[in-house]
């Protein structure tokens, strides 16, 4: 179970600058549940993300996972507990390393990093047989260092580390946001079948409507650092993604209509 | 003869530079200033120890320990207070300036002591007698022994090299370099792998001063400066000779390659008349003749294709 507690996250705070990405969110994610979260640019959907993964301290606010409280953890303290896969394809895997190599660093994720060779005892078979689900022949890849794969494949690969020891939690950022459409199309079903067969509480951000019908058992969307919805169950199986675009088009006139009054407002008290 | 023979054994061990320069600059990417303080300060820790009698093993391998003490602080100073990797380099290189100094008690200490080279040089003497005759000309069996010696030096710190960056810790090092926020969302402190790596390059920066101090019979607070442009010149040389491999125990042939064959162009340019002042000079240019060359080439052919008439 994942659970954020009023979590607030200011950026620049007192400057012209000043962002409220996050705004006393509380979110309670069930265990192996599957939650999209949609929202427009610097709703604070990527912020949440953040929060959860440690890239930054919060104001205020807990974050627990299971019965840790993981606010004050550093990163790479939490990493252990979290697996993620990056916006950008080339985020998740070192290219200077093989595939192998790449999945053996992410098979003691959270471990010391001890004297003992990367590769010995190396599950190869059972990687090969992971990487043979994707379906692009990268089982015949193992040794071939993985900057020289593509994109789609590297991502592939990023999401299969990412899930390799069982996380508690999984987070996906926007991760086919900068993949071309066939491989984008072939990373989500790879991570429809990973999430199935995986307990993790997993959160995906994403900007496709499409995805966020189709996909998870949840859904919630952002605006202005807060959850302005969360729906589930069966009312998140009926959602459509023409619904979703009418939902982000009144969010987009909830923000004009600020400004507007902002304006208004300004204008009587001059 | 002798000449050549000596120049071999000095290439082998700038060869344990440009081991350390290889990691820092191909596994980090950051070319690490602190190498021109490290250097000296092997030398230094081992003459002072030599002088006051104790054994070349042990002074040798207290040089080393300086020198990874001394990359510790400047990974430290870099990713604690996250100053700039260079400068960190720089601030740790001049304060070992004076740490060199102090170290030696004067700006140049010679060594009268026994070194870790002699058992070989007497060994190379006993067995072979005085002089030895090779392809006709006669050289001094010591030579040959100094010679054997450094190839062993050499040969045993990079296999250990190439195996350890095998290693998880290795590896973990390496997508240090190659990939940091990937590596922390693993779960592994870039932070810690960092001053690790920078530690384990400058201890072999350090080892090669101390070895070269041994050779040449003297430390000088003066014998580090431009090491790591004599380090990249061998880790770039080294390259070329290989070519774009992606097997680490390969690049790191080459750079001892590199090493050695920039000692030899060194003492064949000095042969025919290169004063040794514009030593510096030189490597200088060389090096960024290496680093700038092929990409300027490069878009000048691009140029000439563009406006060659078709």
């Amino acid at each position: 179970m994942l659970r954020l507690d009023s979590v607030c996250k200011t950026f620049n705070p007192g400057t012209a600058n000043e962002v409220r990405a996050l705004a006393n969110v509380t979110i309670q994610l069930a265990p192996g549940s599957f939650t999209v979260v949609i929202g427009t640019n610097g709703s604070g959907k990527s912020t949440l993300q953040g929060a959860i993964s440690g890239a930054f301290d919060l104001d205020r606010g807990s974050i627990t996972v299971d019965d840790a409280d993981i606010t004050r953890w550093p990163e790479h303290r939490r990493a252990h507990l979290i697996g993620r896969v990056f916006q950008d394809p080339f985020a998740g895997t070192a290219p200077g390393l093989t595939v192998a190599e790449n999945l053996a660093l992410a098979s003691k994720r959270g471990k010391w990093r001890t004297l003992a060779p990367l590769l010995r005892g190396a599950r190869r078979g059972e990687w090969k047989d992971l990487l043979a689900q994707i379906g692009l022949g990268l089982e015949n890849r193992l040794d071939d260092p993985i900057g020289l794969l593509s994109g789609g494949q590297r991502q592939s690969i990023t999401l299969l580390m990412a899930t390799l020891t069982s996380p508690k939690v999984l987070l996906l950022d926007e991760h086919t946001a900068a993949l071309d459409p066939r491989s984008a199309e072939l990373v989500i079903s790879l991570t429809t079948r990973l999430v199935a067969h995986s307990s993790a509480t997993t959160v995906m951000v994403t900007h496709s409507m499409q995805q966020a019908a189709t996909l998870g058992d949840r859904l919630i969307a952002m605006h202005r650092g807060k959850v302005y919805l969360d729906v589930s169950g069966v009312e998140k199986q009926h959602l459509t993604e023409s619904e979703l675009l009418a939902l982000f088009s009144q969010m987009r006139r909830d923000d004009r209509f600020d400004d507007d009054a902002c304006a208004l407002v300004s204008a009587q008290y001059r | 003869m002798s000449l050549l023979i000596a120049t071999l054994a000095i290439g082998l061990v700038f060869g344990v530079l440009a081991l350390g320069i290889y990691l820092s600059f191909r596994v980090y990417q950051l070319p690490d200033i602190t190498a021109d303080g490290s250097f000296p300060l092997g030398a230094a820790i081992t003459a002072r120890l030599l002088r006051d009698g104790v054994d070349p093993v042990t002074a040798t391998i207290a040089g080393m320990t300086g020198g990874a003490l001394a990359g510790a602080i400047t990974g430290a100073i870099h990713v604690h207070f996250k100053v700039n990797a260079l400068l960190s380099g720089i601030l740790v290189m001049t304060a070992l300036y004076s740490v060199n100094l102090r170290i030696m008690g004067a700006s140049n200490v010679p060594i009268k002591a026994n070194t870790i080279f002699t058992p070989f040089e007497q060994g190379a003497t006993a067995w072979l007698g005085q002089e030895t005759s090779i392809l006709g000309r006669s050289v001094p069996s010591s030579d040959l022994g100094l010679l054997l010696a450094t190839t062993i030096v050499v040969g045993v710190a990079g296999i250990l090299l190439v195996l350890f960056l095998k290693t998880e810790l290795g590896a973990a090092m390496r997508a240090t370099g190659d990939n940091a926020r990937m590596l922390r969302a693993l779960g592994t402190s870039t932070d810690r792998m960092t001053i690790l790596g920078l530690a384990l390059s400058n201890a072999l920066v350090a080892l090669s001063g101390s070895l070269f101090a041994q050779m040449q019979s003297f430390a000088d607070a003066q014998m580090g400066i431009g090491v790591i442009v004599l380090g990249l010149a061998s880790v770039i040389l080294g390259q070329s000779l290989i070519g774009p491999v992606r097997s680490i125990a390969l690049a790191i042939i080459g750079a001892v390659m590199g090493a050695v064959l920039f000692r030899l162009l060194v003492a064949i340019a000095i042969r025919m008349g290169l004063d040794a002042n514009d030593l510096k000079l030189v490597t200088a240019v060389v090096v960024l003749a290496a680093i700038v060359g092929p990409t300027w080439l490069k878009s000048m052919a691009r140029k000439r294709g563009k406006h060659a008439p078709t």
